[in-house]
């Protein structure tokens, strides 16, 4: 392993949905390496191809072409319980739609995520309520997620991502169903982790209120990498956008 | 790459019980048409137990009483069994039975898609969200049955009280009883657990895309 091994690298992956006859060309080559650590948004118009990159990193779903490595570790060589393993302990997803499990209540649903890497009883309740500390809603920890804000519930969503202190968090516009303020309190909350447990975090979002605390943004347009900006580049495309809006 | 991922055991109990618990009118629904069918079963079969039961004394008066109230006996007669007429509907009733089963669940996977999808993404295993479906049929059905075939026997307890007479409880076969309630139970449980056969497949098999899915 070199110094500068890439937690994440996307290389050169395609994918094309069939839709009857019409194919739909959602990502037409993409290449994309990540260090452990960083926080990096993926910005686009909708449609761009955002989520379906978002899917191939995650290893929901597999390439048409081309290869996702995490860890230098090739994602499409895994078996099922492999990608189980990865997904539990490795990968901490979060959703626009929040997805917190109905019939569980905030605690419940934090632990869920450690039932599965084998840890129970009292240790998790421990390490779930001070993962609902950290983001500020240890006193709801018996709430069903009906009885929680849209913004309370993607908290839920951010301390269960982390149950099994995952090396990556993936977020797919976290803040695309929240208002302003909280979505930002759920960015800086995001930010809070990446730079206090140097997780690396992979948000895809159109929203720009991420790209102040982004260390990197990919720009995709079309199903291709437009550019990729560091922070201190930012600023100028942050300047356009501000003379276009 | 490592690769153990558990649930255990006593754990899945614990959410199917709660799943069953928060979507109450949706597992009633389910339980329903098996809480009827069963409930036919178990009538016929304890309604028969009694018929037994009075043959078994030998007595013209019950054996009068017993064709007036239509069972096909030839004199001489000392037991009746279920006729092949009985038997067509009860097997009619419980294919109906797993039919509504069938579809019940099927619409209860559908409504679960997300929850599905967001377990995976946390690292269920295909074999994890199967045995919660069982699990949850299983529990269903032996709740469901056992409703079923207390208050089919029931009923046909009560209307052979009211249609020969108390004297005719005295004569049943309490035996022959039990065996009848418990094989409705038994029957019970292997029709809900058929019926979630497909939809727990179905749900097993998901992707965890799906839960990504932004649209409701
Ligand atoms: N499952 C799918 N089947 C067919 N087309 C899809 C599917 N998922 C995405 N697409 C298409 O791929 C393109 C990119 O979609 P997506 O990745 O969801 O964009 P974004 O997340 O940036 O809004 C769109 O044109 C979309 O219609
Ligand atoms: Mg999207």
């Amino acid at each position: 392993m070199t110094t500068d091994s890439h937690i994440v690298r996307v290389a050169g992956v395609t994918k094309s949905f069939q839709l009857g006859k019409l194919t739909v060309d959602a990502l037409k080559g993409i290449d994309l390496e990540i260090s452990a650590g960083e926080y990096i948004s993926i910005m686009g118009p909708s449609g761009s191809g955002k989520s379906t990159l978002f899917n191939m990193i995650g290893g929901l779903d597999k390439p048409t072409a081309g290869k996702v490595y995490i860890d230098e570790v090739d994602v499409s060589q895994l078996d099922a319980y492999e990608l189980a393993w990865l997904r539990c302990r490795k990968i901490g997803y979060i959703f626009q739609t929040f997805n917190i499990i109905q019939v569980m209540t905030a605690l419940e649903n934090v632990t869920l995520p450690m039932t599965f890497a084998g840890i129970g009883g009292d240790e998790a309740v421990d390490r779930g309520m001070a993962l609902l500390e950290t983001v500020g809603l240890a006193d709801r920890f018996q709430h069903k997620p009906f009885e929680l804000s849209g913004g309370q519930q993607q908290r839920v969503a951010v301390a269960r991502a982390l149950a099994n202190d995952p090396a990556i968090i993936l977020a797919d516009e976290p803040t695309g169903n929240l208002d302003l303020t909280t979505g930002e309190e759920i960015i800086a909350l995001l930010k809070e982790l990446s730079s206090d447990r140097q997780v690396t975090v992979i948000s895809a979002t159109h929203d720009f209120k991420m790209l102040n605390v982004s260390d990197r943004v990919v720009w995709i347009r079309d199903g291709r990498v437009d550019k990729i900006e560091n922070r201190d580049e930012l600023s100028i495309s942050i300047g356009e956008i501000g003379t276009r809006g | 790459m490592h690769r153990l991922v558990v649930l255990p055991f006593r754990k899945s109990v614990e959410i199917a019980l709660k799943s069953i618990q928060v979507r109450f009118f949706r597992s009633l629904v389910t339980t329903l048409s098996l809480v009827l069918a069963i409930a036919f079963l178990s009538f016929v079969n304890v309604g028969n137990d009694v018929a037994n039961g009075l043959l078994a004394t030998g007595h013209g008066e019950w054996f009068r009483l017993l064709v007036d109230a239509g069972y096909d006996l030839s004199p001489g007669d000392l037991r009746v069994d279920s006729s092949p007429k009985q038997r067509w509907i009860v097997i009619l009733s419980l294919l109906v039975c797993v039919v509504g089963i069938i579809n019940a669940q099927l619409m209860a996977v559908t409504e679960r898609f997300r929850e599905i999808g967001t377990m995976k993404c946390l690292g269920a295993l295909d074999r994890f969200i199967l045995r919660l479906f069982f699990l949850e049929a299983g529990l269903q059905g032996i709740i469901g049955a056992l409703a079923g075939a207390l208050l089919g026997g029931g009923a046909a307890l009560l209307s052979a009280w009211l249609r020969y007479g108390v004297a005719a409880i005295a004569e049943v076969s309490w035996g022959g009883v039990l065996a009848s309630l418990g094989f409705a139970v038994v029957a019970g449980c292997i029709l809900s657990l058929i019926g979630v056969f497909y939809p727990a497949l179905v749900a097993a098999r998901m992707q965890p895309v799906e839960a990504m899915r932004v649209e409701q």
